[in-house]
């Protein structure tokens, strides 16, 4: 039983000093000391545990913490005081010391702010559903993205981190939802089909225009939805409502009537801002957001330059390749395309038919895309769009969607471009630390030395002796006699039960025999480890181990992949891809195996979260996600070694099984049963005690593990 | 009404089942099956093949056994095999064998799901020999003059594994099926369940708007089928926003977030 007797400041001061480093950072504790030596058992208790998690992160912020924190106790209850600790540390991992030190000393904002993140919807919670729901409504295929205040470039849609006008959780979405659909009306609607910078700066105080023209068009933009999406249309009138938001002034009331009318569009919000512009600009609906001409100029200069060569380019594909599916046309023929709007007073906007030579096409996905974009832009496809590129015409790779080279983004300076972030469990912290990892996946260098070659000349023996073991698992049909039902009689059994029935005795029903497919259906990711420490023989093992492991694999006809990991900090997570899970057998995987060098250190974590992630978009069984390894999770200069290391990889391989994969490890490390068994739980590792045996051994576990 | 029972052979379409003719696949199916050419139906889901086999089969005057391939579906369950009747083995004919006989039309449905075997089977059916070999019997049964064979197959779902082989697909006259152009879908969908026109015209919109999410995160969209039965369940007086939820959205997705977003296309519309 814990003592529930109040600490004494003495004991509260040596913990407090050895926590904060005392030693070092000459924090003063005597005074916090005593002032927590004043409170109950149970508030000690939890104040004290929440500096020893904060310190674990920094110094600092405990200390200050700790100083805020007191007074506190009494304001607010545990729970929030966590939060904001948590909170805290949050901004600390995001922007720094600075900004978190605010957090703790404007412990008033918290409390506002944490009323915004009770109630309110943050963004990042949010941004999946509303994403989907913005691409299954028709048009341009946008984005979204955090920003502070809500306006589209009319490619993004911008959106706050928070959103906590309402009361309600579910109105706060609701709210969202509006915001997202009435900047996405912008773009489907033709908002920006005029140019508004020069329409706007004619007034003589473009700033008080630009608010009356988006008043405007909001309202034009308002009859556009209730008409598309009646049902938005009521939430957003509810929601108003909800605020006490006035209707529009007299004349307002007018404009609006004539921008409900169906084939109302800008043109007719610019021509009512001439007459609404002396008059008072009503205040904006709550889902209003902001109308930013400039960006939404120099974005679509950028668009409609590149999607018009884009179009024209990829129509000279198509034309290719339909040539090349008939022949025997007329071949010098330039060919003439045409788009049919199919006249309905309000089609989809994807109907749009492409018709080549009077004969009607079926455009691939992305160049119906483009239609529609441009259509968008435009209004309709201008004509001079529709003759297909001449050769040479236009690179058009300058404007397909790069893919940044992994290396190439590290020459200069840091940045975070074209990587995937994954959370670390911080154990002295108990919470994650979002965002944590910066992983990139990386192709290994090819290296066609005749690596396995050699290997499978080295180990022939043991290769015969694999295929073999291998074959006998493969997936086959096996017959099963004695069966209810099948599909042929067994003789043998009725032989048997007509005997049994002149003898009087009873007859089995079980005659007839049917064949079984017994399926594997097995998906493994093998992840190697590709550390420093690897260096020499350690990794020419490995090396022999996957080229034998792929043999045997082949053999087997289970479905597998390999990465390696390894990486420098956090910043630099790195999964090298070896052989992608769809990808066969083939030379270059082979010239890749080859080519595995010792990298940088062991950080583990990202790497399962990852594979764990590739692993759960493979349809088997049966998953498994084995580790080669030959140490304990290590990282250079950001505390991921020792207690923390291990805790992070462990939870990462929680994470793992909860999602339905079973994890394993074969280790060289002869010090793993101190950490091991904590990782992956007591029966899931195994300590290969001699390297050269490594080879050998992998192939034979794998065997063990998946075996019937 | 008390349930009939029939057997396969005596199963004909007596009613004209509601079609829309899409396009020339009627007359294309009518020359195939004067010519014993057999047919392929592709296309995704719910989009009205099957319909349109019964249709052929109303029209065709002929019997239709249906066959819904499974991956358990093996030659014998095809063909036949043999039962032991108090002692004696006696031989049962299996669906493909009952319809050569009879001169049926036999629709094999998801034809990829089957077992490889079962391919082989339908091969000598499937050209000019017109036979079924009974392996087990020792026999080749020659198809009756009005017997006729369709398979269907979805190449939506690419998957390796379910892929139909050039040996086959070379076999067969195809026939692609697609949804119906907005118009002729929400005549479908008023007809077929019963709601008015602006419903339809909204459901259909619906349909619209989950086939755009098709390859970001959804693996098909709305059908046709699915659209009927939440009409179904709009005239029956179920919410529009509650029928979308069960009949559509549920069914086009398990995941809980892509439910979330379809929910909230479906509150906005509605």
């Amino acid at each position: 039983m814990a003592d529930a007797s109040p600490l004494t400041s003495e004991r509260i001061r040596l913990s407090l000093e050895q926590w904060l480093e005392v030693e070092f950072t000459f924090l003063q504790v005597e005074d916090l000391s005593h002032t927590i030596a004043a409170l109950s058992r149970e508030e000690q208790n939890f104040l004290l545990g929440w500096v020893q998690r904060i310190a674990t992160t920094n110094i600092q912020i405990a200390h200050q913490f700790a100083r805020h924190a007191i007074s506190s106790l009494a304001l607010l209850d545990q729970r929030m005081i966590g939060a904001w600790a948590l909170h805290a540390m949050d901004i600390y991992d995001r922007a720094g010391l600075r900004p978190a030190m605010k957090v703790i000393k404007e412990l008033d904002t918290f409390i506002q702010y944490s009323h915004e993140r009770s109630a309110g919807v943050l963004f990042e919670d949010v941004n999946g559903i509303l994403l989907t729901f913005v691409h299954g409504l028709s048009g341009r295929r946008l984005k979204l993205e955090q920003n502070e205040s809500v306006f589209t470039d009319s490619e993004t849609l911008f959106l706050p981190a928070v959103v906590a006008r309402m009361q309600k959780a579910e109105d706060n979405f609701a709210l969202c939802k509006a915001m997202t659909a009435l900047l996405w009306a912008q773009t489907r609607f033709g908002t920006f089909r005029a140019d508004l910078i020069e329409a706007l700066t004619a007034y003589p105080d473009s700033e008080k225009a630009l608010k009356h023209f988006h008043t405007l068009e909001t309202l034009r933009l308002e009859s556009c939805i209730s008409r598309e999406l009646p049902g938005l249309f009521r939430e957003m009138n509810r929601l108003r409502a909800e605020l006490g938001e006035i209707k529009p002034l007299q004349n307002w009331q007018r404009y609006a009537h004539e921008l409900a009318r169906p084939d109302a569009t800008v043109h007719d919000s610019l021509r009512l801002l001439a007459d609404a512009y002396p008059g008072e600009v009503p205040p904006p609906a709550c889902y209003q957001g902001e109308l930013r001409p400039e960006a939404i100029a120099q974005c679509m200069a950028a668009r409609i330059a590149r999607e018009k060569i884009l179009l024209r380019a990829k129509l000279a594909e198509m034309t290719q390749d339909l040539k090349q599916q008939q022949p025997d046309e007329t071949e010098d023929r330039p060919s003439r395309f045409k788009v049919k709007q199919p006249n309905e007073e309000h089609a989809e906007l994807n109907q749009l038919e492409l018709i080549l030579d009077d004969v009607p096409v079926a455009p691939p996905e992305d160049v119906r895309q483009l239609l529609t974009s441009i259509q968008l832009d435009l209004g309709s496809i201008p004509p001079d769009y529709l003759t297909p590129a001449g050769p040479g015409e236009y690179d058009t790779s300058l404007f397909e969607p790069k893919i940044s080279d992994p290396d190439e983004v590290w020459q200069g300076t840091y940045h975070e471009e074209g990587a995937t972030f994954y959370p670390e469990w911080d154990f002295g912290r108990q919470h994650y630390r979002k965002n944590w990892c910066v992983m990139r996946e990386k192709d290994v260098t090819q290296v066609h030395d005749g690596f396995s070659l050699l290997t499978l000349q080295k180990h022939s023996g043991l290769v015969k002796h694999l295929r073999r073991t291998f074959e006998a698992m493969r997936d086959e049909n096996r017959l099963l006699k004695r069966e209810a039902g099948g599909d042929e009689v067994d003789i043998d059994a009725l032989v048997e039960a007509l005997a049994d029935a002149y003898d009087g005795s009873e007859m089995s029903d079980r005659l007839f025999m049917r064949t079984h497919r017994s399926e594997r259906n097995i998906a493994v990711i093998f992840m190697v480890d590709m550390s420093g420490s690897t260096k020499g023989w350690i990794n020419d093992a490995e090396r022999e181990a996957l080229v034998l492991l792929c043999e045997a694999l082949e053999t087997l006809g289970d479905r597998y992949a390999i990465y390696g990991f390894s990486g420098t900090t956090r910043k630099r997570c790195e999964l090298y891809r070896i052989k992608r899970i769809d990808e066969p057998y083939n030379d270059e995987v082979k010239a890749r195996i080859s080519g595995i060098r010792p990298q940088d250190y062991t950080r583990m974590g990202f790497a399962i979260r990852h594979l764990t992630r590739l692993l759960n978009e493979v349809q088997a069984r049966t998953k498994l996600l084995i580790t080669l390894s030959d140490g304990k999770p290590d990282d250079y200069n950001d505390g991921y070694r020792g207690e923390y290391g291990i805790e992070d990889t462990r939870k990462a391989l929680q994470e793992a099984q909860r999602s339905g994969i079973h994890p394993f490890c074969i280790t060289i490390d002869s010090e793993a049963q101190n950490y091991l068994p904590h990782m992956y739980g007591a029966v899931n590792y195994t300590v290969v005690d001699e390297v050269k045996k490594l080879p050998l051994k992998v192939t034979d576990i794998y065997r063990r593990l998946t075996h019937r | 009404m008390q349930a009939r029972a029939l057997t396969p052979e005596e199963y004909f379409v007596e009613s004209e089942p509601y079609y829309e003719s899409t396009g020339d696949e009627i007359a294309i199916f009518d020359a195939a099956y004067k010519n014993k050419l057999p047919v392929l139906l592709k296309g995704p889901t719910g989009c009205g093949k099957t319909r349109f086999m019964e249709y052929m089969a109303w029209r065709l005057k002929r019997p239709l056994i249906t066959v819904s391939c499974h991956d358990d579906l093996t030659a014998s369950d095809l063909v036949g095999r043999f039962l032991v009747k108090g002692g004696e083995t006696v031989w049962v004919d299996g669906p493909l064998a009952r319809s050569v006989r009879a001169g049926a039309i036999c629709y094999l449905d998801e034809i990829v799901e089957a077992r490889k075997d079962t391919m082989v089977v339908i091969h000598p059916l499937a050209d000019d020999r017109r036979v079924l070999p009974m392996e087990k019997l020792g026999t080749l049964l020659e198809a009756n003059n009005d017997f006729c064979l369709a398979i269907s197959y979805n190449p939506g779902y690419q998957s390796v594994l379910k892929d139909l082989k050039q040996s086959t697909r070379q076999r067969f006259v195809a026939l692609e099926f697609d949804y119906p152009a907005v118009e002729l879908e929400r005549k479908i969908v008023a007809r077929e369940s019963g709601v008015d026109a602006t419903m339809a015209e909204r459901l259909v919109k619906f349909a619209h708007m989950t086939r755009n999410l098709k390859g970001s995160g959804l693996e098909e969209g709305a059908s046709t089928r699915l659209l009927v039965h939440a009409g179904k369940l709009i005239a029956s007086g179920v919410d529009p926003v509650a029928a979308c939820r069960s009949a559509i959205a549920q069914a086009i997705t398990d995941d809980s977030e892509m439910l979330a977003a379809v929910q909230e296309l479906s509150s906005s519309l509605f």
